[in-house]
């Protein structure tokens, strides 16, 4: 169990550390690390977490480290009070790197500012951040969020037409994200 | 300093949608209002906080937290703008799970996952502009994409080596001139 709480800790810094782009780039490595490598969730826990995540109050980065931190420690057969702790060690792990890192970056301000190397860098990291939201996107399209053809082909081409009306909403009309959502769950309960 | 936590927190618990939709409520209590900075070295502080790594809302509340109180006021800002997500999702994270059984509430995230999917795949054009993707550059987001989907490369570390890769590449161009 202490090992559980130290991966999560490092992973969360590492998130913090390595976490350009915004949130949506964050939760590409948070499904990376926490589903992927690890497999303290399922995919289809994580869009859960993400769907909240993104439907209350604050950063997205904030909200699904400390949701996933609870659900990896109750995930694994633990207590939820427990569970506590590991959104308390994620959160305070995916802030503390921005915390050293904005505290220098205050103290040396102007230097950081004019430096090359760092707009260098940054041409290199942009791109790829969209490679990032490319690849979670992509990931996320499974039979856990979208079922199959053969398994269930009501519920597939239903998902994949609130897929396309979620997309363009969002894309085309600028449609608020929080009602895109409860569109969708409301068709959810219609439909399914 | 218990006004830098109070303004964070308010900040923290009425925005929804993540770093960008806070710019304006910011705007509004920390230049307006609390007259902390000036409209001018907040769009500074978001240009940089825009470069690091981290909650780009976090970074922003750190910056002025230091500029009206140094590192106790860096501390108190940030931990105003984490502590509604933290207990929100808590709250949220207890009760979830016994919900989540229900066929209704089945139900309603059934629709909503593939809406989830959408949102997250929505952005990747939007950024795509503003990250100046040319046709000398396409492959970078391409070949990132791939190597995270199809050949299961880990996200941090393909990050990684983009920043590598283009600070190498800065050096190396600097040096043919």
């Amino acid at each position: 169990m202490i090992l559980l709480y130290l991966r999560l800790f490092w992973t969360f810094l590492k998130i913090g550390l390595f976490g350009f782009g915004g949130g949506y780039a964050m939760i590409s490595m948070i499904q990376g690390e926490v589903v992927s490598r690890y497999g303290w969730l399922t995919t289809g826990q994580f869009t859960d977490i993400v769907a909240v995540s993104q439907s209350t109050p604050g950063p997205i980065g904030i909200n699904s480290a400390t949701y996933v931190g609870y659900s990896s420690v109750v995930n694994a057969g633990y207590a939820p009070y427990w569970g506590i702790l590991g959104s308390f060690i994620a959160t305070f792990a995916v802030v503390l790197p921005s915390f050293i890192l904005m505290l220098a970056i205050s103290k040396f301000f102007m230097k950081y500012k004019d430096s090359a190397s760092i707009g260098h860098t940054l041409t290199g990291l942009r791109p790829a951040v969209v490679g990032l939201l490319a690849a979670a996107s992509l990931l996320l399209m499974n039979e856990e969020n979208f079922s199959t053809p053969q398994a269930n082909p009501w519920q597939f081409w239903i998902s994949v037409a609130l897929f396309a009306f979620a997309f363009i909403g969002q894309q085309v009309y600028r449609m608020n994200p929080i009602h895109l959502l409860l569109m969708c769950g409301l068709a959810g309960i219609l439909l399914f | 300093m218990w006004e830098l936590f109070k303004t964070f927190f308010h900040i923290g618990l009425f925005t929804f949608g993540g770093g960008y939709a806070m710019i304006p409520l910011i705007e509004q209590k920390v230049v307006d209002e609390k007259k902390w900075i000036s409209r001018e070295s907040l769009l500074d502080l978001i240009a940089i906080a825009q470069s690091c790594p981290g909650i780009f809302a976090v970074n922003i509340s750190i910056f002025i937290g230091y500029k009206v109180g140094k590192e106790k006021g860096a501390f108190m800002s940030a931990l105003g703008s984490c502590l509604p997500s933290f207990v929100i999702i808590l709250l949220i994270a207890l009760f979830f799970q016994h919900f989540r059984e229900y066929p209704l509430v089945d139900k309603i995230f059934r629709g909503i996952r593939p809406a989830v999917v959408a949102l997250i795949a929505a952005p990747v054009f939007k950024i795509g502009k503003g990250a100046h993707i040319t046709r000398t550059n396409v492959w970078i987001p391409i070949a990132a994409a791939l190597a995270i989907w199809l050949l299961g490369f880990n996200p941090i570390f393909v990050i990684l080596i983009a920043g590598l890769g283009g600070y190498a590449y800065g050096q190396f161009t600097k040096e043919g001139e």
